[in-house]
């Protein structure tokens, strides 16, 4: 009697656990049955069916301050759900796991410019966006960068980077040298060797490095070289290239001079720096502006030129893809176009300062009056807009691209930042990690 | 169930009888010899079953992407033999991943297990506010290792790290965090230690509850001191227990993967790879470089390397038991 009482009172309390838990599953269900239904009654008069896309991003594209509600308001039958990664590396890991296993994924899928090459060999794994209405909507060296060689467009330029330099206008006015943008400007010079003697002036006046590390220098100087690493046609060239070799041992020398603060590009004590000091000039893509403003928002003296060493230098910069695998080709495809439309990229560039790609864009008055109030004022749009113009070099970035630029950065990093080697002898592990590539 | 008891009946029948009248075996009984022999294999088969599709059928589709060129995204290319070994077996990174691995092991585990049964008996003893204590000491376990690998890259950073303004408030020199090779191995071995040492700790205190206390008390009438207690009982009590700690620590610290990637920001594990540890540099040649056959060949070598520890740790574990049983 005892144990049968237990027994039902077992019995009660799983009933009713079940029932409680079937319950909570069961207004889960209504709740997003109830979503569903309510974006239907939104939709008035319109027939389509509902539509959820996912896009995903990394960092700040500037979408989130109602761009994609705008859409979704224009579209009542699509919902958009948006992924962001914390960095452009994640993103591309995700994407490339979903284009592997050939499903999964979002639907569009921000990829960043360094990496874009290593996706144009799976060129086929995507939708062809390509459609004349839109040809000359970007700046021809963004198309081409995302053309294969029979004509298909794989991505939508989002935004590029155009480099201007940052300066620290207090520390050089310390150092009795130029502090205003444009006499900085001209003290710098037009060349990369201008600039390493400027950058020897400084700090044989004040024995206090020049600029941040030598692998954030390289960035600049890879993206003026046509083919740093490979040959047009994928051969890797790394290991031979003279013109990279000499990039390399003027680097290491001029960090040598203590030219260099060592600071490796993204770490805590990089972004330390900007708030102590630690270096007075860095190169500044439009993307990069945000970044400093965050490292240093209490410092005032933070500036940017209207000039760049060896010509313009564009760093970074994105496109929207759609893979072919996605449930919603088509819509995934409007959702891109419209993004990557002049006005949306104005609208992301006055939330998170991406510089847009669009031709049409960069003659805006949103963009070339926009001031900067952390950067002196600084006129960026106009600024942004003249070092987009300076590009001149479409820098050939291949399937190995993105991976024997990683090896260089860590065979900088190696004497500048860690100081754990030589620079032959880091040059030789250049040289290994190159040869291992298979 | 029912036919279980049956069949049970039948089974204890004579086996003269049987001899005598040899007679046709019914559909009924064959059944029920069936589920006394195969029913207990199926009641434990979803797990080996389960073990088949996530486990083994994974560990030799391993092996065959490994003999193969193969691109994540493209797929199975030519057939090469051991190639996919012989690169990651002959490339300085993959010894100097080894080393760090077994670096970090060490450093993290050795001391872990030591502050682990420490703490766990000081919490053994008759302290106020024991069960406050007992959940805080689990509190780090409970802060995801990303987060707990963000704060602590921070505290460790070369320049403006705190660690580094304590060291030099009492005068030493600022440590290298992430440039030397074993201080990086410290800094990664104190975000793991951070992390894990509070959940062996309760392990270790549950094991220790479970010591009788008369051996305590006949220790206390033998004149026996709290240290020396600890050292002549709970610790020999606690030996299986050890010897769980030791081997699921080895595993864990074998594939360790989180807290070196988010060390710095790049997470290849340092510009000499100083911190490189064997899963990073599995997914460095994988995802990084599209390289599936070569991440395929280092999965391998390093489940072999698991499987070679494991078996030392079996051998240790089985003449622990042995000198304990004869005890």
């Amino acid at each position: 009697m005892q144990s049968s009482t237990r027994r039902t009172r077992k019995g009660l309390m799983a009933t009713a656990g079940i029932a409680t838990l079937a319950l909570t599953l069961a207004a889960c269900g209504s709740s997003a049955d109830g979503d569903a239904s309510s974006t239907d009654g939104g939709d008035s008069g319109s027939s389509d069916e509902p539509v959820t896309l996912t896009i995903s991003t990394f960092n700040e594209f500037g979408y989130d301050d109602g761009l994609l509600d705008e859409y979704m308001e224009l579209n009542p039958n699509v919902t958009v759900e948006h992924t962001k990664a914390d960095t452009s590396q994640a993103a591309g890991d995700a994407l490339r796991n979903a284009l592997g296993a050939g499903s999964g994924g979002s639907d569009v899928a921000a990829i960043e410019g360094d990496q874009f090459a290593l996706f144009m060999q799976y060129a086929d794994k995507f939708a062809d966006l390509s459609d004349p209405e839109l040809a000359d909507r970007w700046l021809s060296w963004k198309t081409d960068q995302a053309t294969t060689p029979d004509g298909k467009l794989i991505g939508y330029g989002t935004d590029i980077g155009p480099e201007g330099i940052c300066f620290r206008s207090d520390l050089l006015e310390e150092a009795g040298l130029p502090s205003d943008r444009e006499g900085v400007a001209e003290w710098m010079g037009d060349t990369w060797e201008d600039y390493f003697k400027a950058g020897e002036e400084y700090t044989e006046k004040t024995g206090k490095p020049f600029y941040d590390s030598a692998g954030a220098i390289r960035q600049g100087m890879i993206n003026q070289m046509e083919n740093a690493y490979e040959e047009d046609d994928g051969t890797i060239i790394a290991t031979e290239n003279p013109e990279l070799k000499e990039m390399y041992d003027t680097l290491l020398e001029e960090s040598d001079k203590g030219l260099s603060a060592g600071l490796s590009q993204w770490s805590q004590d990089w972004n330390e720096a900007f708030k102590t000091g630690g270096f007075a000039t860095t190169l500044c893509p439009g993307w990069m502006l945000g970044i400093v403003e965050g490292n240093a928002p209490d410092v005032t003296t933070w500036d940017i030129t209207n000039s760049f060493p060896g010509g313009g230098g564009n760093w970074g910069g994105s496109f929207l893809t759609v893979p072919a695998h996605g449930e919603h080709v088509e819509e995934a495809k409007a959702l891109a176009n419209w993004l990557t439309a002049p006005e949306q990229q104005i609208k992301a560039f006055e939330s998170k300062g991406t510089f847009p790609s669009q031709v049409e864009a960069l003659s805006d008055p949103a963009i070339t009056d926009a001031v900067n109030p952390y950067f002196n004022d600084a006129p960026i749009g106009q600024i942004l807009a003249d070092r987009a113009d300076a590009v001149t070099v479409s820098p050939f970035k291949g399937p190995n691209y993105q991976a024997i630029n990683d090896f260089m950065a860590d065979a900088l990093g190696r004497v500048d930042v860690d100081k754990v080697d030589d620079a032959e002898s880091s040059w030789t592990k250049f040289v290994n990690d190159v040869n291992g590539l298979g | 169930m029912a036919t279980t008891t049956k069949s049970r009946k039948n089974g204890t029948t004579p086996a003269s009888a049987e001899a005598r009248t040899p007679r046709r075996v019914g559909f009924s009984q064959k059944l029920g010899n069936w589920d006394v022999k195969v029913a207990p294999y199926l009641y434990i088969s979803p797990f080996f079953i389960l073990f088949l599709i996530t486990g083994l059928f994974p560990l030799f589709y391993t092996a065959f992407v490994s003999v193969h060129k193969w691109d994540i995204i493209l797929g199975q290319g030519d057939f090469v033999g051991f190639e996919n070994f012989a690169f990651v077996l002959q490339n300085p990174d993959f010894w100097k991943a080894l080393r760090n691995t077994f670096s970090i092991f060490l450093l993290s585990s050795v001391p872990q297990v030591i502050m682990a049964i420490t703490i766990a008996a000081v919490l053994d003893q008759n302290i106020r506010a024991k069960t406050f204590w007992r959940m805080g000491v689990l509190l780090p376990y409970v802060v995801t290792p990303v987060a707990v690998a963000l704060i602590f890259s921070n505290l460790f950073a070369d320049q403006s790290g705190i660690i580094n303004d304590w060291l030099g408030a009492i005068g030493i020199d600022p440590v290298r965090w992430h440039a030397d090779v074993i201080p990086s191995h410290m800094a990664i071995a104190t975000m793991v230690n951070f992390r894990w040492t509070g959940y062996n700790t309760l392990i270790f205190l549950a094991a220790m509850q479970a010591v009788p206390r008369d051996l305590y008390e006949a220790a206390v009438i033998d004149g026996a001191g709290k240290f020396r207690s600890f050292f002549s009982i709970t610790v020999p009590q606690l030996r299986p227990t050890i010897i769980f700690v030791v081997i699921t620590s080895t595993i864990g610290g074998l594939q360790i993967f989180d807290e070196p990637r988010l060390f710095d920001q790049q997470g290849t594990g340092g510009s000499d790879g100083q911190w490189q540890t064997m899963t990073m540099y599995l997914y460095q040649l994988g995802w990084n470089q599209s390289n599936f056959g070569r991440a395929s060949a280092v999965a391998w070598l390093l489940f072999l390397l698991i499987l070679v520890i494991g078996l030392i740790n079996f051998a240790i574990t089985r003449r622990i038991a042995t000198s304990g049983g004869k005890r």
